[in-house]
């Protein structure tokens, strides 16, 4: 028997606010445990939440870029659960009435285009850190996290494989990025999501049981939690056996789901209507006004790359999937006006670099404008190909300034043509054989005494140029 | 002079021009605590060394003149559910026993701003979940009317404190009545402010959409002053209404004012001396030149369930974070983190709170939420709609307090229901989210004091405030204290 | 609707309180007697009423997004239990 998958995605993500959700601590990753914690985010008696508004712009800046309807007369509802990560024993999230409903994001996987539908968008509170402390054998909870704003983005069960999931979530990174919701740094745990997964025999209506895999934090490892639990569960049914509805924890080092312990995990979260907030009411006025800030998004970047720039396909899918390459991109075109060069360069030595030094595309931090630089100075016949490329390694690693930088290290092409002459002479005054090898009609060794001549200027002059000459000098000797 | 005759504004008034200093005003009230405290048990935390410390210092801010509030240098109680920076603020419960905040409460704080002297922290039913003080982790407070009987609840050691001189005034907070009944019942005047008025920052939540802050004093007059000083816009509480703080002079004019007695207040259970005060109170409006009519609110009687389902539910969310991890009781011994959860629950709460909890858990449970939780506030949006229809006729209604005067001490409990059914009277007001105002208006055959309540539009304390004003002009049940009846 | 001891041990791991077998009867008929009173309010007709959780209408409570000082660690960890290096101590929790 055949199975296909069905697959649903609920990915949370941190806002890039600089404040809580609920309270005026700063959100600032990192720092010592319960640092960046008040009386209201780590739940003390008698305290109440006054929300950021930020985090409702940043969430109608979300809902409008992944065309969802936005609610109008929205509402936080609390969700009852004891965990030691979550201080007031209830998340304040959003159940009955989510600020963004209905939207989609339109992906291509190997040319086919397919749009996956967004149920909804809700804002929410992160929770804390726990941390095993193998000495006492014990855990130690940290609140720095707790009450960082997260908008939780639920799709319908629309994908079918992982290629499409790994599709949705570059494009709806991208998305995050380029609106300025959310940095999206995975490792960080900004950008996070929950697997829903069902199998069912081919062409069956019917759906088969789903499990959950929960806080999957990166895209090679969420293709294998899919590709996992996917076998997992055909695997039962073919044995006769029956998928149970659970949520399971994805080990991405073993390879293998788990099933979460379920004792005391009754999935009975009493939702009900905060009382300590107020609803939210969002007019024409405010949506339109957010709109209007909203920058160029990376589909409508996409088609005027390829209608005004006419670069391939491939490069402008690569380069508009990550708003830091989109903004070397622009800044570097900005500077020299040619968009075949700065796109050639980006998907060859900026890419090549960052695969080689591990670095992130938000942590690339040599100044754009300096490649625009670069590009103009190898245009002018500045320098050549061969020694750009050695100073943008330069300007990669430590932002050296290209100008100032080839000035700096002599690495001008020798232009000058009486230059160039006296090396060829001398090349050819101390080269006697080579010279007589010539006379006798062998042409090889021209190249030989070429790269004699590149040799002894040191890589800085016009190949065309010193050919001209020497042909010119050997000429003379014949 | 004996200064425990002084209402709390003639005290300050008595600071202001010297007549008494307020270390002076301060150690008598903590003699009198420390001499009736062993017969009423009226505070969990009395605090000394604190008191008289801020009394010097209040005293020198006044000299300075930089407290300029009639309120300044006036000893006072607060409920043990309101935040004080380093103070113990148990909410009267072995959960938060040891419990000491790291903030002040915004309305203690308005009040510590215009020089207040805080004393301590009065004795309340645990949680304030409860009608007669008696579910106290800290023992029950004693009416000082009668020591037999309970002073009411949840708010009932600050009724009591005011009744037995131990505060010149207090604060409690009213969730289903819990400033109004323990006032009634210690013949003092309370007010629970319009939801909204006062903020909750700093109040320890039993039913977030409930609660609220009020003012207990001896008088409409000290009642009011306070009002004033606590009330006004908190940007801490996304429910504090953003209106300007409250400036009016009392007013007694009565005339024209058109007052409704709804007749359910008066149902089954309610006591024959109780009814004929309030019908004589009604009378009192009118020979002021008021006209008082009855009439039916029929709603009224589904404020009961409604409130204890609203209630239940969120103090069952409410009450979750007590886990014993960050603060309150933690078990001693548990196996792991789950039973770390049931012994420190199982242990720091009563029997009363975990009734309501449990209660609470029920109604929002996956299957009931509708038939329950949702209906509840539904029921709370025809309530809120009875009222309306109400105020589009008269200025404000007039009914009894409770049912009865204060139960004996162990009557209550006999039989919990019966208990909440007590709370008939005042309900619906929280519910509604309305202003209500409770002043006393006589003495029963046995001699415990009755309350008339005043019910007023939203946001409309002062029509209350005036009309209870009249009352105290025209009449002297006010003025009669536990002592006078003594001699 | 009857709290039965199944329902009665299903809300007591949701609130995660301990009904000692001294307390339960009592409890249970308690609890009973006042759900059952709850039940008047099937009496009202509630169709098309919208569930109020709010008395008044207030609106569009925000902050701005400005960083405050948080508080001192030693104030947040102060009433704990538990404490270790600045965190919260519980038994194990994460594998």
């Amino acid at each position: 028997m055949e199975f296909e998958t069905v697959l649903g995605l609920e990915v949370h993500t941190e806002l890039a606010t600089d404040t809580k959700i609920f309270c005026s601590c700063s959100t600032e990753f990192g720092g010592e445990p319960n640092t960046h914690v008040c009386e209201v985010c780590s739940g003390m008696p008698g305290t109440l939440p006054v929300l950021n508004k930020q985090v409702v712009e940043f969430a109608i800046r979300t809902g409008l870029a992944t065309n969802c309807e936005i609610t109008r007369y929205n509402k936080f509802d609390r969700k009852n659960y004891f965990y030691p990560d979550l201080p007031k024993a209830y998340q304040v999230s959003q159940l009955y009435l989510p600020i963004c409903q209905n939207g989609h994001i339109d992906i291509e996987v190997n040319g086919v285009k397919k749009s996956i539908r967004i149920k909804e968008i809700h804002m929410e509170e992160d929770a804390g850190k726990l941390i095993h402390d193998p000495w006492d054998d014990c855990t130690l909870v940290d609140y720095n996290r707790c009450g960082v704003p997260l908008l939780e983005i639920v799709s319908e069960p629309d994908f079918s494989n992982g290629e499409e999931v790994i599709a949705y979530l570059t494009k709806l990174k991208a998305i995050l990025q380029y609106t300025g919701v959310s940095d999206c740094k995975m490792e960080q745990g900004s950008l996070r999501a929950d697997v829903n997964l069902s199998v069912k025999p081919v062409g069956s209506k019917e759906l088969g049981t789903r499990t959950e895999m929960k806080n999957i934090n990166s895209f090679k490892a969420i293709a294998r939690a899919i590709e996992g639990e996917r076998a997992r569960q055909i695997e039962l049914i073919k044995e006769g056996k029956k998928v149970i509805q659970e949520t399971r924890r994805w080990d991405d080092n073993k390879g293998a789901s788990y099933a979460m312990r379920s004792k005391e995990n009754a999935q009975d979260y009493r939702y009900f209507p905060e009382p300590d907030l107020v609803p939210i009411e969002i007019d024409d006025e405010w949506i339109e006004k957010v709109r209007q800030s909203l920058p160029e998004l990376p589909e409508a970047k996409k088609a005027r790359y390829l209608s005004e720039y006419k670069l391939p396909e491939y490069d402008v899918d690569i380069i508009t999937g990550s708003k830091d390459l989109v903004k070397i991109f622009e800044q570097a075109y900005e500077v020299c006006q040619n968009a075949k060069e700065v796109s050639n360069w980006i998907m060859g030595e900026v890419l090549r670099l960052a695969s080689e030094t591990s670095t992130l595309p938000e942590d690339i931090s040599f100044d754009a404008k300096n490649l625009g630089k670069l590009i103009l100075l190898v245009k002018n016949g500045v320098v050549n190909r061969n020694t750009a490329k050695e100073v943008f390694e330069k300007m990669f690693s430590d932002n050296v300034e290209p100008e100032q930088y080839i000035e700096q290290h002599n690495l001008k092409m020798v232009n000058d043509d009486s230059a160039v002459k006296e090396v060829v002479s001398k090349v050819i005054e101390s080269n006697p054989d080579s010279i007589e090898q010539f006379k006798q009609g062998n042409e090889k060794v021209n190249k030989f005494l070429m790269g004699q001549c590149m040799k002894q200027l040191k890589g800085k002059a016009n190949p065309a140029v010193v050919t001209k000459i020497l042909d010119e000098e050997l000429s003379k000797l014949k | 002079m004996d200064i425990f005759q002084l209402s709390a504004l003639e005290l300050g008034k008595k600071i202001k021009s010297k007549e008494i200093g307020v270390v002076e005003a301060t150690k008598a009230v903590l003699e009198n605590i420390e001499k009736k405290e062993p017969e009423y048990h009226c505070y969990v935390t009395v605090c000394k060394k604190e008191a008289l410390k801020q009394a010097e210092e209040v005293q020198k801010k006044i000299d300075s003149g930089e407290y300029q509030s009639p309120l300044a240098g006036v000893p006072a109680g607060v409920k043990d559910n309101m935040c004080t920076k380093g103070m113990q603020t148990s909410c009267s419960s072995r959960m938060l026993e040891t419990f000491k905040p790291v903030y002040t409460a915004t309305a203690v704080q308005k009040l510590q701003n215009v020089g207040a002297v805080i004393l301590g922290k009065t004795n309340m039913d645990e949680f304030a979940m409860g009608s007669t003080s008696e579910t106290s982790y800290f023992g029950i407070t004693k009416n000082p009317w009668n020591t037999e009987h309970v002073p009411g609840g949840s708010s009932g050691g600050s009724a009591a404190a005011v009744a037995a001189k131990e505060a010149f005034y207090t604060l409690g907070s009213d969730t289903g009545g819990s400033i109004r009944q323990p006032a009634s019942y210690c013949g003092i005047t309370g007010l629970k402010p319009t939801y909204g008025t006062v903020s909750r920052y700093g109040l320890i939540a039993y039913a977030s959409s409930l609660d609220q802050i009020g003012p207990m004093a001896k008088n409409v007059e000290d009642v009011t002053e306070i009002y004033k000083t606590i009330a006004g816009h908190d940007n801490k509480d996304s429910t504090s209404v953003n209106h300007p703080s409250p400036s009016f002079t009392l007013c007694e004019d009565m005339k024209g004012k058109k007052i409704g007695i709804p007749i359910e207040f008066f149902g089954e259970g309610i006591d024959a001396d109780v009814k004929e005060a309030i019908y004589k109170a009604a009378k009192v409006y009118e020979s002021l030149g008021a006209e008082v009519e009855e009439i039916s609110m029929p709603t009224i009687k589904y404020a009961i369930p409604a409130y204890y389902i609203a209630a239940c539910a969120e103090a069952s969310s409410n009450l979750s974070r007590y886990d014993g991890i960050k603060y309150g009781h933690c078990a001693e011994k548990y196996d792991d983190l789950v039973d770390l959860y049931y012994q420190s629950r199982s242990e720091g709460f009563g029997s009363e709170v975990k009734k309501r909890i449990l209660i609470g858990a029920f109604v929002l449970s996956s299957g009931y939420y509708d038939a329950y939780y949702n209906k509840a506030l539904q029921v709370k949006a025809l309530i809120k709609q009875s009222y309306d229809d109400a105020f589009g006729k008269y200025d404000f209604l007039l009914t009894p307090t409770a049912p009865t005067t204060a139960p004996k001490i162990g009557e209550s409990f006999k039989d919990t229901l019966k208990m909440y059914l007590s709370d008939i009277c005042t309900v619906s007001v929280n519910l509604a989210g309305l202003p209500g105002l409770v002043v006393p208006c006589g003495l029963d055959k046995t001699g415990l004091p009755i309350g008339l309540q005043l019910i007023g539009k939203a946001f409309n304390e002062e029509t209350l405030l005036n009309a209870g004003f009249a009352f105290q002009k025209a009449t002297d049940f006010h003025t009669v204290s536990p002592e006078t009846i003594a001699k | 609707m009857k709290i039965t001891d199944e329902l009665l041990d299903y809300i007591g791991i949701l609130a995660r309180l301990h009904i000692s077998d001294e307390e339960r009867e009592k409890t249970k008929q308690e609890i009973n007697k006042i759900v059952e009173y709850m039940d008047i309010l099937n009496e009202l007709d509630t169709t098309n009423i919208e569930a109020m959780s709010h008395a008044f209408p207030v609106r569009n409570v925000f902050r701005e997004d400005i960083v405050q000082p948080s508080v001192n660690r030693e104030d947040i960890i102060l009433n704990a239990a538990n404490k270790k290096e600045g965190c919260f101590k519980v038994p194990k929790a994460v594998e």
